[in-house]
């Protein structure tokens, strides 16, 4: 479903991406950990199409189609969706005017009617359940004045309400108290078919006590250092991360 | 040159025809106004409050007057789309007053033409408050208290309230170069309450028009005013207007004024609130794109204790369009508890738009609680990507950020039907469409 490779990208002129490979395939969930700085949000925004990043080499495609070629919008469109790690405040933009013209500016690219806005509102209803998120969140401006945990829960019911390929989930964990973090958790869980994809950004192994990942990366200085099963998240939450940093920066230690 | 010289000019030729064909009661204000002008002159562009607008120029080219008043031939009557059949529509075809034909009556309101109220003897609010707002030593209010021969007066008695909105269609439509001189006068007397909405239309759209315009507001004890101004015009079309509001104690006036097109405009707002625990409402909206150019100046007077006022202007530029805002806030001495709070926030949305914005208080009185602030900024680049990641296009991202940021503007309307209406051509006008009404479309293909 979705094939890096050798993804180099920088920004103002900094590399931050240095060589990536990941391929994901549908039915898979995918953690990508790693300390901090090492570039997993950069290529989490890299792939959703953040302007304010340059890609200066290697190739990202989506079920076939050149991801990098694609405005933001498309990639949407194509099925790519980013769970952001700090969601944007809207205010005077509601929530469900947001959902409408996002979803209905989907169908129009698939060739769609737009919904009714009784079929709308249904859909609105059924989503915000996958999420337990109140009534009131859904009828006020896009984010404004939520609490983290809301803000999170909005994401995965965005999430649910467009359907996506891939998802990506940055530091979704990042702000959620422990019922929070189930409540979004389970929201992920329940959306997961055998079609689509799921990769999971995350510092901690927290997250994935409740989100089981089938393949774990870790990313370290704008490169996949080192991949792996569940076991690996494992051994990551034991030991830190400095061990793998130490095999990095000195390879001649390597024992 | 002076460009009022040619007005001055026109005024000493006609002078005869001017005074016959005009309501007897604006003979003194008019010989009034032919006294101070002598001396005057309009400002040019840069000099203080006229930082990005040049008067002069304005008016400089040659326009036709119709002071022979020669009637309109009514041909193009069109209702509004704006009101939903829910107001009482009256009309100033460039500035002939035409009653709309379904106005429903109501005991203790008049809405006349100035020649028609000086027959009614119970219409007593001309010969009153005429020119008694208005400061005659404003050179375009005295331009145009000269040349005003007749014009729309509102009167609204005393405990009445209006129960529908009055609405007044300016159109503007001519075969020459035309300047249309307006002139309003509502006078809510003591608790009665009304509201008014004034839209501007411009048909035959080729055409130069400048529209000099005069509004005196007088809410007495306890009244309560809305005045909205909706300016629809064309690309052609200069408008320079100054709008008197004076409040006695208790009244609650609402001005607003919205701009999505027009040429050249200048809003001059005088707000004189003289009557204890008045509370003003001054907001108003502006959305330009091409070469748009629309300026306000506002000042708001304390002139009495326990009053509230509350002002804010937001103007969306794009493309090559020019917006200034210069508002003062005066509270005289002898007037504790005074409220008065002032905005003005700006979106640029091209590099090439531009904003002038001056918010100015003047305090004489110690226990009063005022604020101002002025931003001028662009749309939020995270917001628009985070809409895009949702499959929202860039461009559609940008209209539901500037629509957003009119919003609180939009719904401080307190006419349902207007607000409604608003929300509809303000989307419509982002679209990059003309916000007309499809009425006014119509009948200009």
């Amino acid at each position: 479903m979705l094939e890096i490779r050798d993804l180099h990208a920088t920004i103002e002129g900094k590399e931050i991406l240095r060589g990536i490979d990941l391929t994901v395939k549908a039915g898979e969930v995918h953690a990508i950990m790693g300390p901090n700085g090492s570039g997993k949000s950069t290529l989490s925004a890299v792939l959703a199409g953040n302007p304010a990043y340059t890609v200066t080499g290697g190739s990202a495609t989506l079920c076939g189609k050149d991801l990098l070629a694609m405005s933001p919008e498309n990639r949407a469109h194509e099925g790519l969706f980013l769970s952001f790690q700090y969601p944007v405040e809207i205010p005077g933009v509601s929530m469900v005017n947001f959902m409408r013209t996002a979803l209905n500016e989907k169908r129009k690219y698939h060739g769609l009617e737009p919904l009714s806005a009784s079929d709308f509102l249904k859909l609105m209803r059924e989503k915000r359940a996958v999420v337990q998120m109140d009534n009131k969140l859904a009828s006020r401006a896009v984010n404004e004045g939520f609490s983290g945990g809301e803000k999170k829960k909005n994401e995965i019911f965005q999430m649910a309400m467009l359907e996506p390929r891939l998802s990506i989930l940055d530091e979704t964990d990042s702000g959620l108290d422990i019922d929070a973090l189930r409540v979004v958790a389970g929201g992920v869980n329940a959306l997961k078919t055998r079609e689509n994809a799921t990769i999971v950004i995350t510092h901690y192994q927290r997250l994935l006590d409740y989100i089981k990942p089938d393949h774990v990366h870790v990313l370290y200085k704008g490169r996949i250092v080192m991949s792996g099963g569940p076991e690996l998240a494992l051994e990551l939450e034991e030991k830190g991360y400095d061990w793998i940093k130490e095999i990095v920066d000195n390879p001649e230690n390597k024992q | 040159m002076n460009a009022l010289q040619q007005y001055i000019d026109l005024y000493d030729a006609n002078r005869d025809t001017l005074e016959r064909l005009s309501a007897p009661e604006t003979a003194a204000k008019r010989a009034e106004a032919r006294k101070e002008i002598e001396a005057m002159r309009l400002a040019r562009k840069g000099e203080e409050d006229y930082e990005a607008t040049d008067l002069n120029a304005i008016f400089a080219p040659d326009y036709g007057v119709n002071v022979n008043r020669v009637k309109w031939d009514g041909g193009q009557r069109f209702l509004c789309e704006v009101p939903n059949l829910s107001t009482n529509v009256f009309y100033l075809i460039n500035d002939t007053f035409v009653r709309g034909a379904t106005v429903r009556e109501q005991e203790g309101v008049q809405v006349e033409s100035f020649t028609e109220a000086h027959e009614n003897e119970r219409n007593t609010a001309l010969g009153r408050y005429y020119g008694s707002v208005a400061n005659m030593k404003n050179a375009t209010t005295a331009l145009n208290t000269m040349l005003a021969q007749d014009g729309v007066v509102i009167h609204v008695g005393e405990g009445v309230q209006v129960n529908r909105p009055i609405q007044i269609v300016n159109v503007l439509n001519a075969m020459m170069p035309m300047m249309a001189v307006r002139r309003v006068l509502v006078v809510a007397e003591p608790g009665s309450s009304v509201k008014v909405l004034v839209c501007d239309h411009t048909q035959n759209r080729d055409e130069k028009y400048l529209v000099s315009e005069v509004v005196e507001i007088v809410a007495r004890e306890g009244a309560t005013v809305d005045y909205y101004h909706m300016e629809e015009s064309s690309e052609q079309t200069s408008r320079v207007s100054d709008l008197y509001v004076r409040q006695e104690a208790g009244s609650n006036v609402l001005v607003d004024g919205i701009t999505l097109t027009n040429g050249i405009t200048r809003n001059n707002y005088f707000m004189d609130v003289v009557g204890e625990r008045a509370e003003t409402r001054l907001m108003g909206m502006t959305i330009a794109s091409g070469r748009q150019h629309v300026d306000t100046y506002t000042r708001i007077e304390h002139k009495a204790p326990r009053c509230k006022s509350d002002e804010m202007f937001k103007y969306v530029l794009n493309d090559h369009a020019v917006g200034a805002f210069a508002g003062k806030i005066l509270v005289e001495p002898g007037c504790p508890r005074v409220e008065a709070y002032q905005g003005n926030k700006n979106i640029c949305g091209s590099k090439e738009a531009k904003m002038h914005t001056k918010p100015q208080l003047e305090i004489y009185t110690d226990d009063v609680k005022c604020s101002h602030g002025a931003t001028v900024g662009q749309l939020d680049e995270e917001a628009l990507f985070y809409m895009q990641t949702r499959g929202i296009p860039r461009e559609q991202a940008r209209r539901l950020l500037m629509q957003a940021f009119v919003a609180d503007v939009t719904d401080g309307v307190r006419l349902d039907v207007l607000r409604d209406r608003l929300h509809h051509l303000v989307e419509r006008r982002f679209v990059g469409g003309e916000a007309m009404c499809r009425e006014c479309s119509k009948f200009n293909g």
